[in-house]
């Protein structure tokens, strides 16, 4: 049971960063800010997602699990926030501060 | 190699690697942003080398706040793009009294004795004492509380400079800090993430006794949220003549310098607390400091007075 637990963690983990750097990749290579931060926020919520999901099993329950998912929520809501900031800003034509 | 090594080398290399970007790049706003990660990599370091108490004020502080108020600056900058850049001499002079302090720096560390000297095991030996959990938070305001004292005093002064700075007639009124067209993602943000994050802040003062935490990672927190409110429009600054304000910064010091004086009578020693009673003193200092650093840092972010003396 364990090693099944063991091997979910290790392929959830490496989906996890496979998205962060699918979304690096995109973040160098897209060619306009919208294109971008689509890429970018696929690595947040995707690879961050994927990595908290991959080490629920690693970590004490339910406390432990539970502030895994919250920072995830968490993240996912501020990168949400800011990306529609950004995207905002990017649209207007103006510098974003 | 082990895995461990080579994640703190691939670290040191990029914090080196952004440090020069830092440095070299031209736009303002792009150093800024260099300034920000590369404070993030730092704060990674720290925990790297198990000061996770110094991680958390590098990242609260010296990267969001200071990043923030860089921002701030280079905004303010731009349409003053055009003044002449300094000349060469005074480039080189700088480069070189730069260059001067790293090499002076660099020489320090690497002659130290191995191992180096240190009061660590002197200060866990009487952390019961003050009845703390946490040994930097025993340093902090215990064993050298005068320089905490004076980095919650310093702050005023810094405030003090951000105001001056506001043309006369707006003397007394209150600063503006908002978003240009608050709406939307923004508003929801401010509306949902404040009371998480006074949570936070909170824990993290209160925390501070026992675990990695403290008056100024609890206080950056506290502006934080102070300042996204402030942004989305969903509040406003209070005019900085305003009297319960000014009590509410200077409170933090005032508290802290009271206390020691107390010390000379009660303990023979300014900033001294007396036996048995140090950690209601220090939690007093710390949850007061706390509001007082939240106060100012979220005043210095919002700049100096904008709008006339209501």
């Amino acid at each position: 049971m364990s090693l099944a637990l063991d091997l979910f963690t290790i392929l959830a983990v490496l989906a996890g960063a496979f998205f962060f750097l699918a979304g690096t990749v995109g973040l160098l290579r897209f060619p306009d800010p919208l294109t971008r931060l689509h890429a970018l926020t696929k690595a947040d919520n995707l690879g961050l997602g994927l990595i908290v999901i991959g080490l629920l099993p690693q970590v004490a329950w339910p406390l432990g699990a539970a502030k895994l998912i919250v920072i995830w929520l968490m993240a996912l809501f501020a990168a949400t926030a800011v990306s529609q900031l950004m995207a905002r800003a990017a649209r207007d034509g103006e510098p974003p501060v | 190699m082990t895995l461990a090594l080579a994640v703190d080398i691939g670290l040191t290399l990029l914090v080196l690697a952004v440090a020069c970007w830092t440095l070299v790049v031209r736009d303002t706003f792009a150093a800024v942003i260099g300034f920000v990660a590369y404070g993030l990599l730092l704060a990674l370091i720290w925990v790297r080398l198990a000061a996770p108490d110094v991680a958390l004020t590098e990242a609260a502080m010296g990267s969001g706040l200071t990043g923030l108020l860089l921002l701030g600056a280079a905004a303010r900058l731009r349409g003053a793009a055009s003044s002449t850049p300094p000349g060469l001499a005074l480039r080189w002079a700088a480069g070189v009294l730069c260059a001067l302090v790293s090499a002076g720096l660099a020489a320090i560390v690497l002659r130290l004795p191995d191992p180096a000297p240190t009061l660590a095991p002197a200060v866990i030996a009487h952390l019961p004492d003050l009845g703390l959990g946490n040994p930097v938070t025993g340093v902090l305001l215990a064993y050298r509380a005068i320089d905490t004292l004076l980095e919650a005093v310093v702050l005023l002064p810094a405030l003090l400079g951000v105001w001056s700075l506001a043309p006369d007639r707006y003397w007394g009124g209150a600063p503006i800090l908002r978003h240009p067209r608050p709406a939307g993602a923004l508003t929801l943000f401010a509306q949902v993430l404040p009371p998480f994050g006074i949570i936070v802040g909170i824990y993290l003062c209160w925390n501070g006794a026992n675990q990695p935490g403290g008056a100024f990672q609890g206080g950056a927190v506290l502006a934080a949220m102070w300042v996204l409110v402030l942004l989305a429009g969903l509040g406003e600054a209070p005019p900085v003549s305003r009297r319960g304000l000014r009590w509410l910064l200077i409170a933090g010091s005032a508290v802290f310098l009271i206390i020691g004086l107390a010390g000379i009578g009660l303990a023979d020693a300014f900033l001294a607390y007396p036996a048995g009673y140090a950690k209601p003193f220090i939690l007093t200092i710390e949850l007061v400091l706390t509001l007082s650093i939240a106060v100012a840092l979220g005043l210095l972010i919002a700049g100096p007075p904008a709008r006339l003396p209501s």
